[in-house]
């Protein structure tokens, strides 16, 4: 047996099992090692991504698969994960008791994510996803002697059972008319028999059902703003990043491998998946008082716009989506990043829309990032975020999708204002109570001003190996 | 004199030269980011000079091109045609004086303040030499972000409203060009605007790619009815935003229309002219009503521009010679006096902190200074021979009679109500009796106010006595869009004929008709 292909997830998982050990007999001692260790093992997974061996193609009979999508969403992923470990390192240094297992927690999310973005059959799809999903479990209610928080797990948990179990079903059915689990077999189905197998149908539809609700599509969207409120910040800000790439990546998988030939009934379930995401992610977003509401609605927002290069399909299309997704993280995990900085004197957190009033008298670089971000979220040139979106979009227009292309865009306006919203609170607005903390963590500070350098005018040099990375990371699908 | 700077990127220079000041500006003082803008819109001021005087009239369509791939299908490319030279010269003219009008009145975060306004510069240049279509866009787009802060940071009591709707009004226009760019460059395969303006595209799909670019440079005309975002951001703007506003953003909208709209399909564009004339006829008449019944001097400014621009728009469609070099006067000639209009509005509004017109009056008596220059300008808003205002309207209606007599009787009525609203105006700041004692107090203009008026009053008379200056460099341009859209061009309904020279002795009898000629 080969074990090269699936280095990066023998590291992580090993890593995380060891960790495991250690935070269990070092207890609050080990966080700072276990969280630069998991920083490190994350960082390693990462370096042996471009080895050779991730190209190896199919492996354990056709389980997973190592291509350069996988590795693509690995590399996503894993700096992600790295990112959020940071983060929560500075969250939980005030008196926190499981401090040291939150990295291994992230470590074996991280795993799960992998294998999602590397599954070829519709077992190990859901094995990836539910080792995704009990981590996250776990995360979103971190802090358990917060209400909120331990209301965001629940939430989450009750609701993500459900989903699974209708993600589940799915495969059942998928399962039961086509005789197999394996994509290329589904495809072969769907191929010789159509859409008119009523049976494959619903399979399609319940598996694309659970798959919306991971990447919290409308209308599977209902938990994502009280969990992204609930959970700690570094939380939110992981979920909002690694799982959502991992499930919209899984989901363009699915849906152009092993759905492959049933685009057309595919199509209009993600179109209205698409539409609906991204306009009520933009209106639903106006009344938010609290900032981690409103970007879990702009979380929303944007896996809506990622779908419609989805819809789109083709190379083309699924490789506008990797790119959507690859900046969209730098653009949300900046955005998480600032939150984090909005911390009273008291050392308590900050989430409300109106605390960042006149934030651009008192913390004028704080403001300013915040503001690229912004803008950058908002899809407004000359901020980097515009061009994933003109990607999507000319996705959509290269095959004929012009009326969705303009629906789409028409979402933006209407999303636009409530991103200029925190624009205006923090630049026209007096200052207004008591100022945020200064100071913070110098890495973060380095993250802040290293996102908004990419997401910033001068992420256009970007658009050239960017693109050529997500360019072959799609064409490996095909 | 031309090809003294070949191999200098002057065009990007232009471009990075503010925005390297604006970023020094953001990490200054007060004064310091002051100097720094005015060092910076000084020297790229004479950069312009330099780059006019290198310009070839009878060169090549494109000059001072440059071109970088970046990847992705974008290029960074770059270079300039008499037309966007015009509008270039015309923005770096006026950016030192916003930076010297914004001097006193600005007090409260002058670094951030100076800082939008490069920014400002850089996206305005950027937008009038992209020649790659996306761009252009993200400059076109870009510009919102830096006037909607103006707007929203340093505006009046209403400024909050007013930056939204700048913003959200300019952005929905602008979108649905975007997914028309993105047509055209899957159809036509490239995104270089000097290729795109010699595809023919098929007229049925003209007729959605018109539509989809007219929605965003109307609005950012502003054309009737969808001028009214204009008003509010104007009012609200602080004074050097609404130059820079009145002067040179609304004139995207017609660079857009000359760029794009009529070289890229003038089949539709001949289609769409009744669709053009009818909104630019009651933007005329009804904004000029409007301009009349104001007593905000900045609202009855930004009526008056809705209806100049008019103007402009009953030119450019007209497809003719005379129509279309009058829009370009017209547009640079607003550019100035429009600039100029809200500048004296500042003036004053520095010293009474009201923009009321019936606070004033009398200014006449102990403001002379001022109010000659302040006739100046209003002279040529209503476009008095001898300034600028008059060749551009009088050309345009030329242009305009000879496509459809009663566009060009409708439009002729505009100038009527121009003078009338104007002229009220001015009667009412500054003749009459010094009835209020603040405002008899006011003292007279200072050195600085001269420096940043007596400069465009000059501009516009030399606009009104010798429009071939800026005729020049756009006239071989200008032919070449002729040529393009002559194949669409509409028959029109006065058909000049030459009169039939009688024999000598006949003459008596004949002469009015052949006069008439």
């Amino acid at each position: 047996m080969n074990f090269a292909p699936i280095l990066p997830e023998l590291i992580l998982t090993i890593g995380a099992i060891v960790l495991m050990m250690v935070a269990a007999f070092m207890g609050k001692r080990g966080s700072n090692l276990c969280s630069w260790a998991s920083v490190a093992l994350l960082l390693g997974a990462v370096a042996t991504l471009g080895g050779e061996p991730q190209h190896a193609g199919a492996l354990f009979g056709g389980q997973l698969v190592a291509d350069g999508f996988s590795a693509f969403g690995k590399l996503i992923i894993y700096l992600c994960a790295a990112v959020a470990i940071v983060m929560a390192h500075n969250w939980f240094e005030r008196d926190f008791e499981h401090a040291a297992e939150y990295p291994v927690l992230i470590l074996l999310s991280a795993v799960g994510m992998s294998v999602m973005v590397s599954a070829t059959s519709l077992v190990t799809l859901y094995v990836g996803l539910e080792l995704q999903s009990l981590s996250a479990y776990v995360l979103a209610s971190y802090r358990r002697t917060d209400d909120r928080s331990a209301e965001a797990g629940l939430k989450y948990f009750v609701l993500g059972a459900l989903a699974s179990g209708i993600l589940l079903y799915g495969i059942s059915l998928l399962y039961g008319f086509t005789g197999t689990t394996q994509f290329e077999g589904v495809a072969a189905a769907f191929t010789r028999d159509g859409t008119t197998s009523i049976g494959l149908l619903f399979g399609l539809v319940f598996l694309l059902a659970g798959l919306a609700f991971k990447i919290s599509a409308v209308p599977f969207h209902m938990w994502t703003p009280d969990v992204y409120e609930g959970a700690p910040t570094p939380v939110t800000a992981f979920f909002a990043s690694a799982p959502k790439v991992a499930a919209v990546l899984l989901g363009v998988r699915v849906c152009l491998d092993a759905l492959g030939p049933a685009m057309d009934a595919w199509r209009q379930i993600m179109t209205f998946a698409a539409l609906a995401s991204i306009f009520l992610g933009a209106i639903a977003a106006y009344g938010q008082t609290n900032i981690k509401r409103l970007l879990a609605y702009s979380s929303i927002n944007n896996v809506g716009f990622a779908l419609i290069g989805l819809v789109a399909g083709g190379p083309q299309g699924a490789s506008s989506v990797l790119f959507y997704m690859a900046v969209y993280v730098v653009m949300t995990l900046g955005a998480f990043l600032c939150v984090q900085r909005m911390k009273g004197e008291d050392g308590e957190y900050i989430e409300s829309i109106d605390s960042l009033a006149g934030l651009s008298q008192t913390r004028p670089g704080l403001a300013f990032a915040l503001a690229i971000f912004m803008f950058s979220l908002a899809g407004i040139p000359p901020m980097f975020g515009f061009w994933p979106k003109l990607m999507v979009f000319n996705a959509a227009v290269t095959e004929g999708l012009i009326a969705l292309a303009v629906a789409g865009i028409l979402g933006t306006v209407i999303g636009a204002y409530y991103y200029l919203r925190i624009v205006k609170v923090m630049y026209f607005d007096a200052p207004a109570g008591q100022p945020y903390a200064r100071g913070g963590n110098a890495l973060e500070t380095a993250m802040i001003f290293l996102f908004a350098l990419i997401v910033s005018p001068l992420g256009y040099l970007l658009i050239g190996p960017l693109g050529e990375l997500t360019g072959r990371a799609a064409g490996s699908i095909f | 004199m031309s090809g003294m700077m070949t191999g200098i990127p002057i065009l990007s220079i232009l471009v990075a030269l503010p925005l390297i000041a604006a970023i020094i500006a953001m990490f200054q003082s007060a004064n310091g980011a002051r100097w720094t803008a005015l060092i910076a819109t000084l020297v790229s001021l004479a950069l312009g000079v330099l780059l006019w005087m290198d310009f070839d009239p009878n060169g090549p369509q494109w000059q001072f091109v440059e071109h970088f791939p970046i990847g992705g299908g974008i290029s960074w490319a770059m270079g300039i045609d008499g037309i966007a030279l015009l509008l270039i010269e015309l923005t770096l003219f006026l950016m030192p004086i916003c930076i010297g009008a914004s001097w006193r009145s600005i007090e409260k975060r002058v670094p951030e303040y100076m800082a939008a306004f490069l920014l400002m510069q850089a996206l305005m240049i950027g937008v009038f030499t992209a020649q790659d279509l996306l761009l252009f866009y993200i400059f076109f787009e870009g510009g919102l972000i830096p006037m909607y802060l103006i707007i929203g940071i340093w505006g009046g009591a209403e400024r909050i409203k007013a930056s939204y709707k700048f913003f959200l009004y300019t952005l929905a226009g602008s979108v649905l060009m975007l997914i028309a760019m993105l047509v055209m460059i899957w159809t036509a395969g490239t995104t270089s605007i000097p290729a795109l303006m010699a595809y023919d595209f098929d007229p049925s799909l003209q007729w959605w790619l018109w539509l989809a670019f007219f929605a965003s440079f109307a609005v950012k005309m502003p054309m009737w009815p969808v001028h009214t975002w204009l008003p509010d951001a104007h009012v609200q703007a602080p004074t050097a935003g609404s130059v820079i506003l009145a002067g040179v953003l609304l004139k995207m909208g017609g660079y857009g229309f000359i760029r794009f709209s009529l070289p890229m399909f003038p089949e539709a564009s001949a289609e769409f002219i009744p669709f053009v004339y009818i909104l630019s006829g009651i933007a005329v008449v009804v904004t000029s009503l409007i301009a009349l019944a104001q007593n905000d001097m900045k609202k009855l400014i930004a009526y008056s521009s809705v209806a100049h621009m008019a103007f402009v728009t009953f030119g450019l469609f007209a497809f003719n010679q005379q129509g279309i070099e009058g829009a370009m006067i017209v547009m640079l000639s607003h550019g100035l006096v429009s600039g100029a209009l809200f500048l004296c509005v500042g003036v004053i509004y520095d010293r009474l902190h009201t923009r009321e017109i019936s606070r004033y009056g009398g200014l006449a008596d102990n403001m002379p200074k001022y109010a000659l220059l302040f006739m100046v300008f209003t002279m040529a808003s209503v476009g008095l021979p001898g300034t600028s205002g008059f060749v551009g309207e009088f050309l345009s209606l030329v242009g305009t009679y000879a496509v459809s007599s009663w566009a060009g009787i409708v439009a002729t009525t505009g100038i009527i109500l121009g003078a009338a609203y104007m002229l009220y105006l001015y009667w009412r700041i500054c003749y009459g009796r010094l009835v209020h004692e603040d405002a008899a107090a006011m003292p007279d203009l200072d050195a600085r106010e001269m420096w940043l008026l007596a400069p465009i009053a000059a501009a516009v008379l030399w606009m009104g006595v010798y429009p071939e200056s800026f005729m020049r460099p756009m006239r071989a341009d200008i032919g070449r869009l002729l040529e393009r859209v002559e194949r669409a061009k509409p028959a029109g309904d006065a058909h000049l004929t030459a009169g039939k020279p009688a024999p000598a002795h006949a003459a008596h009898a004949e002469t009015p008709v052949a006069e008439a000629h």
